[in-house]
This record gives C-alpha cells, sequence and structure tokens, in this order.
C-alpha cells in the first residue's frame, strides 16, 4: 500500500510552537520506551507482542511501534482505566491470564507458541475470541469475548494510537499548544498540517509535507 | 498512577495559581477548627457552591481526591497522559448493559470533570422540571422551571459561555455573553444535515471564550478540549469558581480522599474523615455537603453507614444509589471527499436541538446531538468497538482520518430503581469499599436510541455523507443516585439540596437530578449550585439553617 500522507513527520513539529514542555516530556518519555518487559514474564511477552502485531500490523518501511512494551511499560507504571466489566479482573490480571489462554489456545489446537504460529493460525484464535467461542479452560471465568473486547482492542489501539508514527502515518496534526489552528473550513489546510497524497501526486505531497513544522 | 502530581499542592496559606506557567501560587486562607461548611468535591457543583458561599460570608473548607492543576504546565496535548484527569480508582461497572466508566463521566482532579468536559452548556427544555406531570414519564423536580431559567441565566454569565444571537428552541433566553465560535467543518457537516430534514440548527453554547477574559485568551481551536485546556481559554470550575472561592477565603484541600461522613449523638452530621498526606484526618463542621457525583455520593453516604445509619446516611428512603442514570451517546460516522479535519476546534460546534423539543414521537424523553471530533485513540476505539475491526483493515480504515465525519447524540434514559450503585466487597488503596455500578437500558432507551440513529442517518445522508455506520452502545455522562423531591418517602433530598433526615447534610451534584433530560448536565448542575447557595443563605437569615 502506499502511503497516505508521504514524507509527513509529526515529530518536525516538535520544537515549534504547536508543542509546549509539558507535550515535548510526555512524547519524549514514550519515545524512550524500555524494549524489555518489566511487567509481563519474558515468556508472556512474546504471546503480547505476537497479538499487538496481528491486531495492528505494521509496514516494513519504517521501525515498527513498539505497542506491547508501551502497554508493558503502563501496566508496570500502574497506569489503568480504573474500573473492570463485571465477570474481567482488572487490567493486568486480565491481561496475564488472557495472554496464558491464548499460549494454551495454540498449544492445544496446533501444538506450537502462540508467537510460533504465524499470521493465518493467530488470526483464527484472535477471531475465535472475538465471537466468544474459545473454551480452553485456561481461560477461567473470564469470557473470551469481554477480554477481547475490552482489554485487547483498547489496550492495544490506545499504545498504536500514541505513538507519533500513527499520528504521522494517518496525517493527524498532532499536539497542537500553544499554536493551535487557524483554517477551519474544509479543504483548507494550516501550514503545519500534513499534505495528502492526491492520485498520482505522492512525489507532490512528499515535498510538501518536507515543509510541515 | 497516571501524571506527574504525587502529592497535594495547596497548603501552607497557598494554592497554586492556575494561570500560571511556572509553578506559581495564590493566597489561600486556611482554617483549624470548625467551619461552616465543608464541601466533599469541587466539580460542577461543590466548585460553585464552595465560591457562593464564601462570598456569601460562610468559612468554607472543600476537599477533592484529586489533584491540584495548574492547566499551562500540567497538560500534555496527548490523549494517553491526560488520563490523569479522570477517576481512575478501582470501581466495578455491570449489569445487561455495564457503562463504561472513565473519562466520558467522571473527574478525579480539583475543578471535577469540568476541567475536561466538552465544555457544552445547555439548558433543559422547561417541561423537563415537570416531565412526570406535564409529558408522563419519568419524575418530578420540586423546582419551577422559570427559577432555573433565572439562575440559567446567571451562570451563563459568570461563566461566560459563548453562543448563538438568537437559540432558536424554548422560550426567550438573554444574549450569550460572548458571541459563538466560527463553525468547523465538521459542524458544517451537521448543519447541511439538518436543513436537509428541515430542522433547526444552530451554533452550539460552549463554556471557552471566543475573546479575551480576564485571565483567559481566546480559544485557538487547538481541539484538545476534552483532554484538558492547556491555554485557560476554557471556563472549568477550576478557571472560573475557585479562584473566586480563594478569593473570598475558601480553603481548598486537594488530595484529600473524604472516606467517611461522622455524625453526632443528636443524628447531625459533624464533620469529615479524609485521607491526605498519608493519613486519616478528621474536619469539624456545622454543614457537610455531598458533592461528588452521581456514583461517589451514594458511595460515600452508604460507606458512612454507623450504628444511628446502618443503611448509610440520608436513606431512609432506601433511594441512595438507585436511579441511576446515564445518557445515550450513540453517533452515526460516515466519509466525505473533502477534507475535514475534524480534530480542529471544539468538538461540538454545532447541535440541533429537535427531537428535545418535538413530542410527536412513540417514546417519552428526548435528545439532541452534535457534531464531533474524536482524537485518534477514541477514533480507534470507535472503529474497532463499533465496526469490529482490527489488523489491517483497522489500519488503513484509520487512513481516512482527516475526512471523517459524524454526529453524536446526548439522549435521555428513563429513572429506573434497578440501576443503581452499591458498595462491593472490593477495597480501593484507602480501604474503602468500591462502587459497584449496575446499569440495563430499558425498553424506552432502546426506542429513543433507535429513533436516534435513524434521523442521524438520515440527516449524515442528506448531507452527502458516504460509507455510513452506527456506533450503537456508547453513554456519556450521569445523575440520579440520590434524587430530590417533594417529600421523605420518595426522595433523599428537598428543593433546597437538603437531606430529609439530616438538615445540615446537603447534596449538590448531579445524583441530585430526578431526570437528566437530552442535555449535557454541567450548566444545569452549576445552576442549580447557585439556586441552593441563594437558598443556605436565606435558610440562614431566618435562623433555619
Amino acid at each position: 500500500m502506499t502511503e497516505r500522507y508521504p514524507g509527513y513527520d509529526v515529530l518536525a513539529k516538535r520544537g515549534g510552537v504547536s508543542w509546549d514542555e509539558r507535550t515535548r516530556r510526555a512524547v519524549d518519555e514514550r519515545l524512550a520506551v524500555a524494549r524489555e518487559p518489566g511487567f509481563f514474564s519474558a515468556g508472556e511477552f512474546l504471546t503480547l507482542e505476537a497479538v499487538c502485531g496481528r491486531i495492528l500490523p505494521q509496514p516494513a518501511h519504517r521501525p515498527a511501534i513498539p505497542v506491547a512494551a508501551m502497554l508493558d511499560a503502563n501496566l508496570l507504571a500502574g497506569n489503568s482505566q480504573g474500573f473492570r466489566v463485571g465477570a474481567l479482573p482488572h487490567d493486568g490480571e486480565a491481561w496475564k491470564l488472557g495472554l496464558a489462554a491464548f499460549e494454551a489456545e495454540a498449544r492445544s489446537a496446533f501444538a506450537l507458541a502462540f508467537f510460533a504460529l504465524g499470521a493465518p493460525p493467530q488470526d483464527e484464535l484472535l477471531h475465535a475470541a472475538q465471537d466468544g467461542k474459545l473454551q480452553n479452560s485456561a481461560w477461567g471465568e473470564m469470557p473470551c469475548d469481554l477480554f477481547f473486547a475490552k482489554r485487547v482492542i483498547v489496550d492495544v489501539t490506545a499504545m498504536y494510537y500514541s505513538h507519533p508514527t500513527a499520528w504521522s502515518e494517518m496525517g493527524f496534526g498532532g499536539p497542537a499548544s500553544p499554536r493551535g489552528y487557524v483554517r477551519m473550513e474544509a479543504n483548507r489546510r494550516d501550514p503545519w498540517e500534513a499534505v495528502e497524497a492526491k492520485p498520482g501526486g505522492a512525489a507532490l505531497a512528499r515535498e510538501a509535507n518536507r515543509r510541515v513544522g | 498512577m497516571w501524571g506527574e502530581v504525587d502529592a497535594p499542592r495547596a497548603g501552607n496559606g497557598l494554592a497554586p495559581d492556575v494561570f500560571d506557567a511556572h509553578g506559581g501560587h495564590v493566597p489561600m486562607r486556611e482554617y483549624g477548627g470548625e467551619v461552616d461548611f465543608a464541601i466533599v468535591g469541587t466539580g460542577a457543583g461543590g466548585g460553585t457552591l464552595a465560591a457562593r458561599l464564601a462570598e456569601m460570608g460562610f468559612s468554607v473548607v472543600a476537599f477533592d481526591a484529586g489533584a491540584y492543576f495548574r492547566p499551562l504546565q500540567d497538560f500534555a496535548s496527548d490523549e494517553l497522559t491526560q488520563n490523569q484527569l479522570y477517576w481512575t480508582d478501582k470501581r466495578i461497572s455491570d449489569g445487561e448493559n455495564p457503562i463504561t466508566l472513565g473519562g466520558k463521566n467522571s473527574g478525579k482532579a480539583v475543578g471535577g470533570s469540568t476541567v475536561h468536559f466538552a465544555m457544552v452548556s445547555l439548558r433543559f427544555r422547561p417541561e423537563w422540571f415537570k416531565s412526570r406531570t406535564r409529558l408522563g414519564y419519568g419524575a418530578d423536580w420540586p423546582i419551577d422551571w422559570r427559577e432555573m431559567w433565572h439562575y440559567y441565566g446567571l451562570a451563563e454569565r459568570q461563566i461566560g459561555i459563548a453562543g448563538p444571537l438568537t437559540y432558536p428552541w424554548g422560550p426567550k433566553r438573554p444574549r450569550y455573553p460572548y458571541r459563538a465560535h466560527e463553525l468547523n467543518a465538521a459542524a458544517k457537516v451537521l448543519a447541511r444535515g439538518c436543513e436537509s430534514q428541515g430542522y433547526d440548527w444552530t451554533e452550539t453554547p460552549l463554556a471557552t471564550v471566543s475573546a479575551p477574559r480576564g485571565k483567559s485568551p481566546p480559544c485557538m481551536y487547538r481541539g484538545f478540549c476534552r483532554f484538558g485546556c492547556s491555554t485557560n481559554a476554557k471556563q472549568s470550575v477550576l478557571t472560573v469558581w475557585l479562584p473566586r472561592a480563594l478569593k473570598a477565603g475558601a480553603e481548598i484541600r486537594d488530595m484529600a480522599m473524604v472516606g467517611r461522613i461522622e455524625t453526632d449523638a443528636a443524628g447531625l452530621a459533624s464533620g469529615v474523615h479524609y485521607h491526605r498526606h498519608g493519613a486519616w484526618r478528621f474536619q469539624r463542621a456545622r454543614h457537610v455537603v455531598v458533592a461528588g457525583y452521581a456514583i461517589e455520593t451514594p458511595r460515600l453516604l452508604l460507606n458512612s453507614a454507623n450504628a444511628q445509619f446502618p443503611d448509610g446516611l440520608a436513606n431512609r428512603s432506601g433511594l441512595v444509589g438507585k436511579n441511576l442514570m446515564t445518557q445515550s451517546n450513540q453517533a452515526v460516522f460516515g466519509r466525505v471527499e473533502d477534507e475535514v479535519r475534524w480534530n480542529k476546534g471544539p468538538p461540538s460546534l454545532a447541535i440541533t436541538e429537535h427531537w428535545n423539543y418535538e413530542d410527536r414521537k412513540d417514546f417519552f424523553g428526548g435528545y439532541c446531538w452534535m457534531g464531533q471530533g474524536p482524537l485518534p485513540i477514541e477514533w480507534a476505539s470507535v472503529q474497532a468497538g463499533a465496526r469490529g475491526l482490527w489488523g489491517e483493515r483497522l489500519r488503513h480504515a484509520m487512513l481516512d482520518y482527516n475526512h471523517a465525519v459524524g454526529i453524536k447524540m446526548v439522549g435521555e434514559m428513563l429513572p429506573d430503581e434497578r440501576n443503581r450503585v452499591t458498595l462491593a466487597d472490593e477495597t480501593d488503596q484507602y480501604g474503602l469499599r468500591v462502587a459497584r455500578v449496575t446499569y440495563r437500558w430499558g425498553e424506552n432507551d432502546k426506542a429513543l436510541i433507535e429513533h436516534a440513529l435513524g434521523q442521524m442517518a438520515m440527516s449524515l445522508q442528506g448531507a452527502g455523507v458516504s460509507d455510513l455506520f452506527r456506533q450503537e452502545d456508547d453513554t456519556n455522562h450521569l445523575g440520579g443516585t440520590a434524587r430530590m423531591g417533594f417529600d421523605a418517602a420518595t426522595s433523599v433530598v428537598d428543593a433546597d439540596c437538603r437531606s430529609w433526615d439530616i438538615p445540615n447534610l446537603f447534596i449538590c451534584d448531579g445524583s441530585v437530578f430526578p431526570t437528566v433530560g437530552g442535555v449535557n448536565p454541567a450548566l444545569t448542575i452549576q445552576t442549580l449550585a447557585l439556586r441552593t447557595a441563594d437558598r443556605i443563605k436565606t435558610l440562614a437569615g431566618r435562623g433555619e439553617l
């Protein structure tokens, strides 16, 4: 797939008037996330990386967003939504239980570790979880569809779309304080917003995005 | 825990200056012994009331479990970091339609959820104050709409609402003090949609200024409104009422979790036990006001049960925690060829209240809808939640972000005693039993939602939007759980928000709402707080406090 916003890098604005100190600190911290797990065990982390890689597969042409590491760091810091829904345990506990259950499902269905399955069987298990069809005793009292909807989807998408690489990919303006925006009408782009590639216009967009800052 | 603030900032005669970017302070009076009022919560109800009571000369200490932020130095332009503004202590949500808690219905900060609310400041339709008598559903409020109309006007002027020149629905109202904000492209899609159906629409009255006001600069359309305004254009309780409260001599204790209200031998409230600086402390007070919103208010009343009040305080009617209401918050989204970039500007710049004021429909209650501008994390959760997308399909769908448009309802849900807040056996970090929130949509709620989804889809089609899809399961805001009413058997507080059982105990937040109407509650909570303050002054003058 060709890029929608070629050459646009939201981080080019980092030193300018669209970013304030507090925002720089928050995003810097995110970009410096430890790649080794601190909350999950090494085994759990392999499964988690595989799950994240299927929920949001990443293109090969750029460095991957470390989704699993970001989630690990947040759970380690005690960052949580706080509430739990009915039959789900609290965040970290639900994740540990769910990852163990995916691992058990993989071993019983394919006699392989989840991370070693490859994409199609992994997707098959994730779809089955989404549809509430996984029955392995490793799930305990936790319904697999609830885990999928309230933890896997919520947390993995939140980590991915909190990363500047994701903002650049989708043409999101990103942090915007104190400068904000001026041009509110349709099809009016502030000069510090991403340029979308029109059909056949990738080179033009790439050139224009070089000046966004 | 989220965020960087891990210790109280108010104390030693100083409170944080919310208009300072470099750790500045303003003077704050402090109280040692008994005070006239201990107020639990500094949001739309408690913060507003603290300001007015202090200005009337009462001694006031207001407690908040959350941090005292300085927006200019503490608020990142970042969805994830700003989870620091929400109530993320342990809670349990269950029932047939469990409510998603967190950002959409809670705040844990000085200023409460007004620090991150979308600033939508709407008046109730007059008939809703007598919905049982006039419209045949719910419960009547013990307050006349004309009196509320008077206080709405005061609230709008003192908050500094920016709104349209003329409002298309309901009785005539005064001019809004600030001119309406410019519409963004997403709001114009809403307008086109309404016009295609023959409905009125207007600019949404918003609590963010369109011209300088005091130390607030005009809004510069950054679009992170729901994650805390980093410029102070937003007119929140943190920036409007609490500076007034401090100036008038109120004390604010931040990161102070109230765990129990004490009662004396006469059955009156005598003060509050609160956890701050690592220890439990006690503040003696002649009057206690609970303003923790529809989950924390009943939780505190129930957790304060003692030998004299074994079912919790103010609970002779058995209604504390019952009749919890949220609001339906379904949406229809789609795609247009135009580059809309809906993240620019406040998210809800245009509104139609058509179906709040039109009664020719086959269900009770009403709803409005407003424009939308979700940021990436929220938009991904909508795509994944409502459409079931994940994998390459989700990543691909997200690439259309700058072409996405949508409209979202705020719909009335009816009170039902089975929807309630109770105490679970699990405890939180303070050792207090956590709230269990149980919710189920009724048949009327479902009919209203179905109607709204159909109307919203038709209007978007009329506006030329393609690839429509529905977000069917979202809710927003809370109300009920300590309703006001006409007698002690069928309500928790009277029209003055005073407990029927414990006359020096007041409740001042959305939990007193007998019904929630089809509009966002923040302005009505602040309006009610203004009225409650005046009533307290009147009662005190008569020697009846």
